[in-house]
């Protein structure tokens, strides 16, 4: 219930913030929202020994139209994702997956930078994310750098960030047909974290919880792109992938739900544009 | 926080409850939660959980509902938090979401209650005339054993129609 | 204008709304100023012998005051020399602890039997440095092989009680096995039921402060009992009138909070030992491991009957998993067994139960406490037998319902119903649900080909309150010199609205206004005599014995107003809806209840009564469940839940329809998402909310309650219990919903909770036959 007693920094700037990381080293993370951190340190399975907030690097809220792109800065909270007008008429896929992010508690302080960067396996943004090909902007000591989301997502917990490195934007192309989308969730209770999800963008399919890391569902855009029939494409949904069995759902049944939430997703997608 | 660790005051927490100045020397770790209850000596605010899931913790935070067992007093420093006590107005009366509870026996043990209340007029500032649906939707963070949630969606509902834009279906 | 029957918003609620409860955690009593925490070091395996416990490093730590072990409890009465009980001896059938060979310690001596077993106390100044401190304490275990399902207990390889020889604590019931009574039977039904293990959850956990001064003991507890609590606390060595418990505000129990648990006690123990004040507030995940679980039962069933859908013959064959320590012998499934039928009269009733030690969590009273497994496994039996015969599933219920005219019945497992009229709940909640209608669009959707299909599920039961009638509850009710009145009850609510409820039956007998009587609980300086509140007995005792009081007091102040009006006592008035005395046919003499408490000696009118009832009451009701499961996935979705629960007269009907609504919420929690698992070590790995099902707002509908009321005899209230029915109804309802609506696909039975993946794996199954 209480975490481990650590020291608590504050940041003001992204510069600040890297440099307070730079100085502390590996024992030193990030506190975005805490959303993700802090109930990992409530429970005693992370312990930072020194925090470092940065809910005061206001520079690093924003949505901002980049013409053939949004800008979305990494501490933007999902609930202005969620809200956004831009995203809604631009990229409502986007902003839809922000709204199905935990209660509205959460969605108050938990930011699209810090879900990505924590990447849980069976969190909602990053497979949204990864069907819209966005690109991760990171800064750290050494400069900036641009990972496209398909090269960002290593394994459970691991992202490409090297330590002391900031996420300092999501750069989110506007997709062709923005209403073309469908985001399906499935879980045994609102609250749940998705026992599988599907993120659809027009023909890019993206998998919650089918593996160690969200996923492009390839055999089905391949299929698609043969001609196949949404039927005929979905039921390929779990190749290429590895989902695991624990207390909420089987591997079997996961890739049951893939195939089917796939099809879902697909049709919902097409039916909307 | 019953009595001083010595040496392990590390931060320096100043921020408004209810609005009154609450400053304090507090631990790095120190939960907002305890801060309200232990420092501003508020203790309506109550912990049903460990894990971020319950929402017996709610408060506003700067005018938004928070899980105030999932922030650090230190995230809050120069802030504004709302807490149950605070909802009333100056005069003693009740504020529409919590005069609805009581109409509606919307509460039982009242332990979720503080949480439940300020989810409400959290969602119904941002939503004034919400459907049922969107209502239950909206409480899916905040977990009552006693009431089974008809009444408090009632209550949710009867205020939000009370408050003069009144209640889609 | 009687106040009775009539919604009364609760006098409880403004504080509650405005400054909040106070609940233990909130205490700022002076006696705690400077009080300790407390928090437990916990076993981490679930079978071990304990070989060691070094608390030096803890010790050394900066903050802590002391660290307890079983070896520091040399200042004990030391429990009797453990006995295996004779082979005649009757089966232990008591709510109470089994001693002897099962005996439970305080903390852990030289074995644990769960994960959460608490071990060691650590007592640290200030709260954040507890868990760091409890960390520092290192228990070495050696580990025995675990005993993590009732399939293993049985299986008696590894024991619990080596002194038992058996992880068998309990046998009773009657015989079963007679294969005649299914002779002739030309469907018979036959299979393994489960009633899952579940948490009681409330949203306070288990919490306690204990201050030791001048000899005196104080406890202020979250507990539904504070004279049992005072009784169970004389286990730290003091008599009962050294011992003050204090109930503050309760954050909810449902049976998990009757008395205290052993933790209640170490920190008394500690208080008392340290002789600082100390405050133990455990977190959700020890309350998930360590607070008592309930159901956990295992049931094989066979019910026979015609084509006709006339039942003639049920067996139930019950084992409760009991946990790793026998709290209440074997009173919930010999409860099981009594209320086994249910609301049907069968010709041959069979009911016996086991109860087995597992490593697992202690399992005890939950709301329904043994009831609940019993109708729920009646009801989804009979669905199966029905579905079986091919005949609709209230049609079958009708068929074999005890008719009203049978009342007082006493059934085949002895169980001496009062009154109840099934026929016309089923009734009543087929109407308003429109079930034909319902059963016209489930049709279409089937022949439709559609993939999200309705399923409609029916429960009736009756269920027994107030089994303790015997004991009863106790009521002071005083009227004072200024025309107010206290009343202290010997009832404990966390959350039942007692004192409204308790102070509009005053008000019915007295016309003294409600916002001028004070209630009093939960204190045993000021009710030292009480029983508490669960078995939903509360206002079928406690408010009868309000009412009693109430009565005595408008007796005697009879009396005395006719003193002071110089006149017949049979001319002497009251007129309740004003609380003025007068005299028949003269207006102008009156007196107020200030004026006659006033000449009364001490200026005040003072009834004590112990009420007591010779019976149990049988609430008893028909709940129906609308779902649809979508049959690509297994999701289940709650589409409506109708329900006419009758527990006689209501006496408030806000306060009636919130104890179903909570009751229905959590029934149907059962039914779909909730399960307390451990994996075959007998790790837990429901101990968080993360983990742990448990029901929101977004899972549930709003419910559409019936009113039906049918009194009872057994006391003046004419009011049976209405705390638990909700629950026991709303499973089975539930449960048989999602089973109706792929029946058709041959699926016949489902267990508990019905996850998507459950629900999904029936049909697969099914399908492939």
């Amino acid at each position: 219930m209480i975490p481990p007693s650590f020291t608590y920094a504050r940041a003001t700037s992204v510069d600040e913030a890297i440099a307070l990381a730079t100085e502390h080293g590996e024992d030193a993370k990030y506190l975005a929202g805490g959303q993700s951190l802090l109930p990992l340190m409530k429970l005693r399975f992370a312990a930072p020994t020194v925090l470092i907030d940065l809910g005061r690097v206001t520079e690093l809220s924003y949505i901002r139209d980049a013409g053939t792109y949004v800008a979305v800065g990494a501490l933007t909270r999902h609930h202005d994702v969620a809200t956004s007008e831009l995203l809604r008429s631009d990229i409502p896929l986007l902003a839809h997956t922000a709204e199905a992010v935990g209660d509205p508690q959460i969605r108050h302080r938990g930011t699209i930078g810090g879900s990505v960067a924590h990447a849980d396996a069976a969190a909602d943004l990053p497979a949204a994310l990864l069907a819209l090909d966005a690109t991760f902007v990171i800064r750290g000591e050494s400069g900036t750098r641009s990972v496209p989301a398909a090269g960002f997502f290593h394994g459970i917990f691991e992202t490409a960030l090297e330590p002391g490195e900031l996420l300092t934007e999501i750069q989110v192309p506007k997709p062709a047909t923005p209403a073309a989308w469908s985001f399906q969730k499935f879980n045994k209770r609102a609250i749940d974290f998705a026992m599988v999800g599907v993120a659809v963008q027009g023909t890019s399919v993206a998998l919650i919880n089918m593996g160690s890391t969200p996923l492009r569902a390839t055999a089905v855009e391949s299929a698609l792109a043969a001609g196949a029939s949404v039927a005929d494409a979905a039921a390929l949904a779990a190749e290429g992938t590895n989902a695991g069995s624990d207390i909420h759902a089987s591997k079997a049944y996961r890739e049951h739900l893939a195939r089917v939430l796939v099809r879902r997703a697909l049709e919902e997608a097409s039916a909307r544009s | 926080m019953d009595s001083d660790s010595e040496g392990e005051f590390e931060v320096k927490v100043e921020l408004t409850v209810n609005g009154k100045d609450v400053t304090a020397d507090v631990e790095d770790r120190t939960l907002l939660v305890h801060f309200l209850r232990d420092v501003a000596d508020l203790t309506a605010t109550n912990i049903g959980c460990d894990t971020t899931s319950c929402g017996a913790c709610t408060v506003l935070l700067d005018g938004e509902s928070v899980k105030s067992c999932t922030v650090l007093a230190a995230q809050a420093d120069g802030r504004a938090v709302t807490t149950l006590e605070g909802l009333a107005s100056d005069a003693g009366e009740m504020h529409p979401v919590q005069r609805a509870f009581h109409e509606e026996h919307g509460l039982q043990c009242g332990y979720c209650t503080p949480g439940m209340v300020m989810a409400i007029v959290s969602l119904l500032k941002e939503n004034p005339s919400p459907t049922e649906a969107e209502v239950r939707q909206g409480l899916e963070g905040n977990i009552c054993r006693c009431t089974g949630y008809h009444n408090i969606v009632r209550a949710a509902l009867s205020a939000a129609a009370s408050s003069g834009t009144g209640a889609s279906q | 204008m009687s106040i009775l029957g009539t919604r009364v918003i609760r006098t409880e609620d403004p504080r509650l709304l405005t400054s909040g409860g106070v609940y233990v955690d909130d205490l700022r009593e002076p006696d705690l100023a400077g009080a300790v925490r407390a928090t437990f070091v916990r076993s981490t395996i679930a079978h071990a012998l304990i070989t060691g416990i070094d608390t030096s490093a803890a010790l050394e730590a900066p903050g802590v005051v002391a660290v307890l072990t079983a070896a520091d409890m040399t200042d004990l009465p030391t429990p009797p020399p453990p006995e295996p009980l004779p082979d005649d001896a009757p089966p232990p059938e008591g709510p109470a602890p089994m001693g002897g060979v099962w005996q439970e310690p305080l903390l852990a001596v030289d074995r644990v039997r769960f994960v959460g077993e608490p071990v060691a106390i650590v007592l640290t100044d200030a709260a954040y440095g507890g868990e760091d401190a409890a960390e520092l304490v290192s228990v070495d275990y050696e580990p025995l092989p675990a005993v993590p399902s009732i399939e293993a207990a049985l299986a008696d390889e590894s024991v619990l009680f080596p002194g038992a020889g058996t992880n068998v604590c309990v046998r009773g019931g009657r015989p079963i096995g007679d294969e005649s009574i299914f002779e002739g039977c030309e469907i018979i039904v036959e299979g393994d039921v489960v009633n899952q293990r579940v948490a009681a959850l409330p949203m306070e956990g288990r919490a306690t402060a204990a201050a030791f001064k001048d000899g005196k003991l104080t406890v202020w507890t979250s507990t539904q009992n504070a004279q049992l609590a005072r009784l169970i606390f004389t286990a730290v060595g003091l008599p009962p009138d050294a011992i003050r418990v204090v109930a503050p505000d309760v954050g909810g129990g449902f049976g998990a909070k009757i008395g205290v648990d052993r933790e209640q006690i170490v920190v008394a123990w500690a208080a008392k030992r340290t002789g600082r004040p100390v405050r133990w507030v455990e977190t959700r995940n020890e309350n998930l491991m360590a607070m008592t679980q309930g159901r956990a039962q295992l049931h094989h069933i066979k019910m026979g009957g015609d084509r006709e859908g006339h039942i003639k013959a049920y067996r139930l064959d019950v084992v409760q998993d009991s946990g790793a320590y026998s709290r209440m012998g074997g009173f919930l499934p010999m409860l099981t067994n009594l209320m086994a039928p249910g609301v049907y009269d069968i010709p041959a009733v069979e009911a016996n139960y086991t109860a087995v030690v597992t490593n697992g969590t202690p399992i005890a009273a939950y709301r329904g406490a043994g009831r609940p497994e019993a109708a729920a496994t009646v009801e989804r039996v009979v669905d199966w037998y029905a579905a079986e015969a091919g005949v609709d599933s209230a049609l079958v219920r009708r068929l074999n319902f005890i008719r009203k005219d049978q009342f007082p019945f006493v059934t085949k497992t002895g169980a001496p119903y009062d009154t109840g009229d099934y026929e016309a709940a089923l009734d009543k909640v087929l109407a308003a649900a429109d079930y034909n209608e319902l059963r016209a669009e489930q049709e279409r959707r089937i022949r439709a080909g559609e993939t999200r299909l309705l399923g409609i599920g029916l429960a009736s039961y009756v269920e027994i309150t107030a089994a303790d009638g015997a004991a009863g509850e106790t009521a002071k009710v005083e009227v004072h010199d200024d025309g107010t009145a206290t009343v202290y009850t010997g009832s404990s609510a966390h959350g039942q609205g007692h004192h409204t409820a308790y102070a509009m039956i005053v008000t019915e007998e007295l016309g003294i206004p409600m916002d001028k009587i004070e209630v009093i609980h939960g204190d045993t300086d000021l009710v030292p005599d009480g029983v508490g509140t669960y078995a939903s007995r509360s206002l079928q005792l406690g408010g009868s014995a309000v009412h009693t009081a109430a009565i005595e007091i408008k007796e005697e102040a009879s009396k005395k107003a006719a003193e002071l009006f110089e006149a017949a006592e049979s001319d002497v008035v009251l007129d309740t809806a004003t609380g003025i005395w007068h005299i028949a046919g003269d207006p102008d003499k009156s007196l107020s209840w200030s004026q006659v408490a006033s000449a009364a000696g001490e200026g005040l009118i003072v009834a004590n009564v112990r009420f007591t009832a010779d019976r149990p009451t049988f609430p008893f009701g028909t709940q129906l469940s609308l779902v649809e499961v979508d049959v690509e996935t297994g999701k289940v979705t709650l589409l409506r839940h109708v329900t006419a629960d009758d527990a006689g007269p209501v006496l408030n009907p806000l306060l009636f329809e919130g104890q179903r609504h909570g009751g229905i919420a959590q029934g149907a929690a059962q039914a779909l998402v909730e399960e307390i698992l451990y994996d075959a070590d007998g790790n837990p790995m429901t101990a968080t909310l993360m983990d742990y099902g448990a029901i929101t707002a977004a899972e549930l509908p709003s419910f559409e309650l019936l009113t039906s009321e049918t009194p009872t005899t057994v006391n003046p209230l004419g009011v049976k219990g209405i705390g638990e029915a909700g629950t026991i109804g709303a499973t089975p309802a539930v449960h048989n919903a999602v089973v109706d609506a792929v029946k058709h696909l041959g699926v016949r039975h489902i267990d508990m909770p019905m996850t998507p993946e459950r629900v999904w794996t029936a049909i697969q199954k099914a399908s492939s036959k």
